[in-house]
């Protein structure tokens, strides 16, 4: 860390740090406890993009303070999140979706929770 | 204000950690061939955010490359095998 970083520019960091941890944990602890699969793809998908969005905006804060002007090349990252999050949901969501129909199909039971 | 900035990114890293633990486990004993998927994806972008997080506390720009490369590889791995799992044998779990 740089020594000439203002106090309410340490503080800023610290807080969108302690905050992406606590998104992290939810993410993953909401897909360990959630009880579907189709609940449990939500979780970690939204939360997890939260998280990295606040990390990339300290590490704007952090680099635009020590090379002194705006650096916005760390927004790619939650960019290219922002993009891919959804896309790999559906096409984890319209996977489980067909296996599960095609199981159902196949042993002509109930339909069972499970993807 | 240093001691401030030390801890909040040694409680990032812990929670980071932790949620990678998390997925680990779902990985293990997920009930399904997607949730599988799910927790690899869960576990790079985990993994991403800690290599961010260390690269903010070093001080060093090389992390956020690799970072950026992990993002973009975790997702063409976690598209290609729910393309598998859409498309692929009927592999039954």
């Amino acid at each position: 860390m740089s020594p000439d970083l203002p106090a309410w520019a340490t503080l800023a960091i610290s807080f969108l740090l302690i905050v992406a941890g606590f998104f992290a944990v939810t993410g993953s602890l909401g897909l360990l406890r959630l009880p579907h699969f189709y609940s449990r793809i939500h979780a970690p998908t939204l939360a997890n993009t939260l998280a990295s969005f606040c990390i990339v905006v300290s590490i704007l804060i952090m680099a635009s303070f020590v090379e002194h002007r705006f650096v916005a090349h760390s927004l790619l990252v939650s960019f290219f999140l922002i993009i891919t999050s959804p896309v790999t949901a559906m096409l984890l969501m319209r996977a489980a979706i067909k296996r599960e129909l095609r199981r159902n199909a196949e042993t002509q039971e109930e339909p069972q929770q499970q993807g | 204000m240093n001691q401030i900035f030390q801890f909040a990114t040694f409680f990032a890293l812990g929670c980071f950690v932790l949620g990678m633990c998390l997925a680990v486990y779902r990985l293990g004993a997920g009930p399904s061939m997607a949730d599988r998927v799910l927790a690899l994806d869960t576990m790079y972008i985990n993994g991403m955010l800690i290599l961010l997080t260390l690269g903010l506390r070093f001080g060093s720009p090389l992390y956020f490359d690799i970072g950026l490369l992990i993002c973009i590889f975790g997702f063409v791995g976690s598209v290609a095998m729910a393309k598998f799992l859409l498309r692929g044998e009927v592999i039954e779990p």
